[in-house]
């Protein structure tokens, strides 16, 4: 709703904020998510999704949400899709060339922005939208991106581990492991999950 | 036709030899900026016709005064002969275009394609714009593509030529070696984040932009401050783009009517005072090249005048910032010629 979207972006702050909160839950449940099996809860989460920003925000389920970089202003309700800044073609009054009752949801991502802690992500050259993610949950693929990030680096580790004690991992692999682990070979994982949960139901 | 202009012929197939050091392309336009001369294009407006004597008849008078020649992509959504037909056009007879993408109207592997295919028929200028609405030109009917936007399009540009790959990651044998610019419309809102977006497109593989119409001085002079205060005016070549106003009531039609051209209130009354407004336009553009010379950070100008292509080439020769240059290139062209 444009009133709605318009609030929003007033208050960017503040949305950034919860959004701060809620990203590293999503990124931290990931083994939850994983349990359960993304593709399963990838419908019913990206209709709660759709609901829950398409009220906030207009979104357009593009499937590659990047409000936190636009001011909390959807890029998707620009008739041209514009990513990465407003065309030249803004009216007077700051309104769009396609729809000249609507404001240009660039000059609104500006002024989002500016309330922002994090304004200045605006200025980061956005991709071209992946269209074949059209509908999908982004914020699913959020937690699974910043889980890979964490999978990575973990790996990095265990990587230099392995090159510095290289003749020990040949003759005794376990002794500097690189296979993926299972969840169930991970039991401090597991006790970390479980209270993962724990005080989210608190919450 | 070529023979006294101002083009050094491209031989076609001799389009990847390789760029003169600290050179991206072989465009004489680049080798003009680089080399801190005040370069001068223009843009040909595109035949409603297959014929290529069209083409050629508008590029003559525009190809003795200018260093690069914009073909226009269906510019204010209206259809025309095509960008990449009018540049393959002229690259045959060795004059230099710009190749104007817009991304109104075609998808990524369309643009890509047509990147490799300019590239290797002499087209060492490309222009990255996101295009007007489909709203405003002669088939509102038509579905808006915008697959990529003008900055997405100027990485993609910059990947294809220094990675030598698509966007998928395959790879490109053959990279197209060009020069790539943008547009920006600094008079018009919001105009606090005009420069902002610039360094956006710089950051994006902006190499050099053409400005929309300026016919407001003091504003374009604010935002040019503005550039110089983020360092950009050393890392891109800034042409500002003017161009004749016919009349005040031209003026008024295209001030409601066309997308982002914001004329201010004293210069439509200064067109509604004079006894030939025509003649009148025609003085405020070359005033316009001169006072744009003098601002520090533009690099050139960009003349723009829809299907008026001698009154382009009269405005660049009174304006006087060809002074010395065209003979010396005629010269050099002669000489050329003789051996």
């Amino acid at each position: 709703m444009y009133t709605v979207r318009r609030f929003v972006v007033r208050h960017s702050r503040f949305f950034e904020w919860v959004y701060g909160w809620f990203e590293p839950i999503l990124a931290f449940l990931d083994p939850l998510w994983s349990r359960l099996g993304y593709n399963q809860i990838e419908r019913p989460v990206a209709f709660a999704e759709r609901h829950i920003k398409g009220f906030l925000f207009d979104c357009q389920m593009c499937g590659q949400c990047v409000l936190s970089s636009t001011g909390m202003s959807c890029p998707m309700n620009c008739p041209k899709n514009l990513r990465n800044g407003p065309c030249g073609g803004v009216r007077e009054n700051g309104n769009c060339e396609v729809k000249p009752l609507m404001k240009c949801v660039w000059v609104d991502a500006w002024d989002g922005a500016s309330r922002m802690r994090g304004g200045d992500k605006i200025a980061i050259v956005q991709p071209p939208v992946d269209r074949s993610l059209e509908g999908s949950s982004s914020w699913l693929r959020v937690a699974r991106e910043r889980a890979e990030e964490k999978r990575a680096s973990r790996d990095a580790a265990r990587q230099a581990m392995a090159d510095a004690f290289s003749e020990a991992r040949e003759e005794e692999p376990a002794a500097a492991p690189l296979a993926q682990e299972p969840p169930n070979a991970q039991p401090m994982q597991e006790a970390d999950e479980s209270t993962t949960i724990m005080t989210v139901e608190k919450n | 036709m070529a023979q006294d202009s101002l083009f050094d012929p491209i031989d076609p197939l001799k389009v990847h030899t390789k760029p003169p050091e600290g050179h991206s392309s072989n465009s004489r336009l680049e080798r003009v900026l680089r080399q801190g001369r005040f370069a001068v294009t223009s843009e040909l407006n595109p035949p409603d016709s297959a014929n290529p004597e069209d083409v050629y008849d508008a590029a003559r008078p525009l190809s003795e005064v200018v260093d690069s020649i914009n073909a226009t992509d269906a510019s204010g959504a209206n259809c025309h002969m095509s960008s990449l037909g009018i540049c393959s056009l002229l690259t045959r007879v060795g004059y230099s275009p710009v190749l104007q993408i817009s991304c109104r109207d075609r998808n990524r592997i369309a643009i890509q394609g047509d990147v490799l295919g300019a590239a290797s028929v002499g087209v060492a200028n490309i222009l990255c714009l996101t295009g007007d609405g489909v709203g405003v030109g002669d088939q509102p009917g038509a579905k808006p593509v915008f697959d990529f936007d003008s900055i997405s399009l100027l990485r993609t540009l910059r990947t294809m030529r220094d990675d030598s790959m698509f966007l998928s990651g395959r790879k490109i044998t053959q990279p197209p070696r060009i020069f790539i610019g943008a547009a920006e419309n600094p008079c018009i809102p919001p105009y606090e984040v005009r420069a902002e977006r610039l360094k956006k497109k710089v950051e994006a593989g902006a190499q050099f932009i053409q400005t929309n119409y300026i016919y407001d001085v003091p504003r374009f002079e604010r935002f040019m401050a503005r550039v110089r205060d983020l360092g950009l005016d050393d890392k891109v070549f800034i042409l500002a783009g003017v161009g004749p106003l016919a009349s005040a009531r031209a003026a008024k039609w295209m001030r409601a009517n066309v997308p982002g051209i914001h004329v201010p209130d004293h210069v439509i009354e200064r067109l509604e005072g004079a006894e030939k407004q025509g003649e009148e336009g025609k003085r405020i553009c070359i005033e316009l090249i001169q006072q744009m010379r003098e601002i520090k950070g533009v690099s050139g100008v960009h003349v723009m005048a829809y299907r008026r292509e001698e009154l382009v080439s009269e405005i660049i020769q009174e304006s006087g910032v060809l002074e010395g240059r065209h003979a010396a290139l005629r010269g050099r062209r002669a000489r050329k010629l003789e051996t």
